[in-house]
């Protein structure tokens, strides 16, 4: 609650301080819906984000109040410029819930969408109005499943684990992939949220990440015999189970049952 | 009474009938007579008829597999608790019902113990003509220990401790360009912040793509964001910076890149190894900020061409690859 109020102030704070400057550098759109969205922006993200998305990166961080897992010493500034990250990051962080962001300088993680679809939709065409990369569309009926795991594998797995329940790296957490749309993996890979690093066309083509999509699609339903799945590695944690607790447990009978011969 | 209910009843009493034979009290024996153990025997049919409705579990599981949910798990379950109630009906056997009897064997008298005496006098006496015993014997050991060494020598080729040429040379060279793993050589306009890429020393022979220093990581930070410690002032061009891809600790390839998008906010870029978390920090030269590496990870000084190609500047400020004894005092050679 008490963040909520904070981010609020902020908000006001930012609409005083930003709002006539960014509407004399940009003003209102012309379009309805990025109209709709330049409100909307003022409502949620300005006190953030800064007038005209211009972002506010240069400000000491003592003068935004500080969140928890907040480190003083080293970080200043508040949020991102806005201006040419496109319909696909705003996309991206509106619909996965990551923004707007409960308390500064935390993880963007997961949360219950506070904005309707048509807000989402003005907020993109807002952010969009200055620029940027479209919403991809991301294919994965052409991918294939085996290249994908591969390119899962490789490129994804050290974080995100190889079926994509997330896990843990120094510094923050990746996320599990259970809920991404497809869609919205396409989005991340070309983005690289928080602290994944982005994938450019160099690195991943278009048609590899339509088989990533389609590895993830498959991963959220992994073929299961059932029993302990032991995070879908394979056989080496498999056997370490059948070497260190099973063998031990047959071991521990064998010891009950025996009786040692008095000599 | 029909015939047919006559015949079952008799069969049926014929063949409870012959276990319940008693032994003549006067018919002798090797093994003790014991009371017979009504409890156990009925434990261990019991135990039976567990094992084989467990058995038959485990068939009729696999008849009906199609309409049920988590076969592997039943089948599984079936058949070793039919082994199970198997070896506990063994155990009760063995425990209860058939007599256990333990016996000692004693030592055989010692054969002719004058003769023995006599030998033990003859290699007592024997030694006598050995007037330096004391130095006989550090002889020996020493020639042992030495033969102990010597067959366990190829052991030191776990881990470099004569050989370490191998470990040091590199593929590059002044004024070599890197390429990706394609062979297209890279543009430094190619390389964008927050994205990290794989590359390799143009035109290397197969021999130099196996050694350890060909793989490289590139990435790009804001100029004004490196902060490199003196000895390695200019490895950079214009931001971009060549670590090498193995790291320090096992040797593994790093392929995770932590990159903060906002960086003020997020945590700072770091270079990843997926195998134990050791984390780089290539901003500072490659210092290691968390993780099990022990040094630096490698730099190679790289320069923009006047065609923006990137070129190696020089070699490694350190030997690349997982560390050993020693490592610190070598250099990377080309």
């Amino acid at each position: 609650m008490r963040a909520v109020l904070t981010v609020a102030v902020l908000a006001a704070a930012g609409l005083l301080a930003a709002g006539p400057a960014g509407s004399a550098a940009g003003g209102t759109p012309k379009k309805p819906l990025a109209a709709h969205g330049y409100h909307l922006y003022g409502e949620y993200c300005l006190g953030c984000h800064g007038g005209n998305a211009a972002g506010r990166a240069n400000e000491p961080s003592n003068a935004t109040g500080a969140g928890p897992g907040r480190d003083q010493g080293q970080q200043a500034g508040i949020a991102p410029s806005l201006q040419g990250v496109g319909a696909l990051a705003a996309d991206f962080y509106l619909r996965t819930g990551y923004m707007p962001l409960r308390h500064l300088g935390l993880q963007p993680r997961r949360e219950p969408l506070v904005l309707s679809d048509r807000q989402i939709r003005a907020l993109v065409a807002y952010i969009a109005s200055f620029g940027g990369p479209p919403i991809p569309k991301p294919k994965p009926e052409l991918g294939s499943l085996s290249q994908g795991q591969a390119l899962f594998a490789e490129h994804c797995a050290g974080c995100h684990q190889v079926v994509g329940q997330g896990g843990y790296v120094t510094g923050a957490l990746p996320p599990p992939l259970d809920r991404a749309t497809p869609l919205q993996v396409a989005e991340a890979v070309r983005i690289g949220p928080y602290v994944m690093p982005k994938f450019s066309q160099h690195a991943i083509s278009d048609r590899q990440l339509d088989s990533i999509v389609r590895y993830v699609e498959f991963a959220k339903r992994p073929d299961r015999p059932g029993g302990w799945g032991l995070g879908f590695l394979g056989p080496v944690p498999e056997g370490l189970v059948t070497w260190f607790l099973a063998m031990p447990a047959l071991l521990v009978l064998c010891l009950l049952l025996g009786r040692r011969l008095r000599s | 009474m029909s015939r047919p209910r006559n015949a079952i009843v008799s069969a049926l009493v014929l063949l409870l009938g012959r276990g319940r034979r008693r032994p003549s009290p006067d018919e002798r024996r090797i093994v003790p007579a014991l009371p017979p153990n009504p409890a156990a025997e009925l434990a261990v049919l019991a135990l039976l008829g567990l094992s084989s409705l467990s058995a038959l579990g485990f068939i009729l599981i696999y008849a009906f597999a199609g309409s049920l949910p988590d076969v592997t798990q039943l089948l599984g379950a079936s058949i070793g608790l039919a082994l199970l109630f198997l070896a506990a009906a063994l155990v009760v056997v063995g425990l209860k019902l058939v007599p256990t009897e333990e016996v000692a064997e004693e030592y055989p008298p010692q054969e002719h113990p004058g003769e023995q005496e006599v030998i033990a006098e003859v290699l007592d006496e024997s030694g006598t003509r050995f007037t330096r015993s004391r130095f006989f014997k550090l002889g020996l050991l020493g020639a042992g220990g030495t033969l102990g060494l010597a067959i366990l020598t190829p052991a030191v080729s776990f881990g470099p401790l004569f050989h370490v040429g191998d470990f040091l040379r590199t593929p590059w060279r002044r004024g070599r360009r890197l390429v990706d793993e394609h062979g297209r050589p890279y543009n430094a306009s190619d390389i964008e912040e927050n994205d990290f890429y794989l590359a390799f020393p143009e035109g290397s022979s197969s021999s130099q793509q196996e050694q350890m220093a060909a793989s490289l990581v590139l990435v790009r930070l804001p100029p004004d964001k490196i902060d490199l410690p003196r000895h390695l002032a200019g490895y950079d061009a214009h931001g971009i910076l060549a670590y090498s891809r193995i790291c320090t600790h096992a040797g593994c390839a790093i392929t995770l890149y932590r990159a903060p998008l906002f960086q003020p906010d997020e945590p700072k870029p770091a270079l990843v190894c997926p195998c134990h978390y050791s984390t780089f920090d290539p901003a500072t030269g490659g210092t290691v900020t968390f993780g099990p590496a022990g040094r630096d990870l490698p730099l190679l000084p790289v320069y923009e061409d006047s065609g923006g190609y990137l070129r190696a500047k020089g070699n490694f400020d350190g030997p690349v690859g997982p560390s050993w004894w020693g490592v610190r005092l070598w250099k990377a050679q080309p």
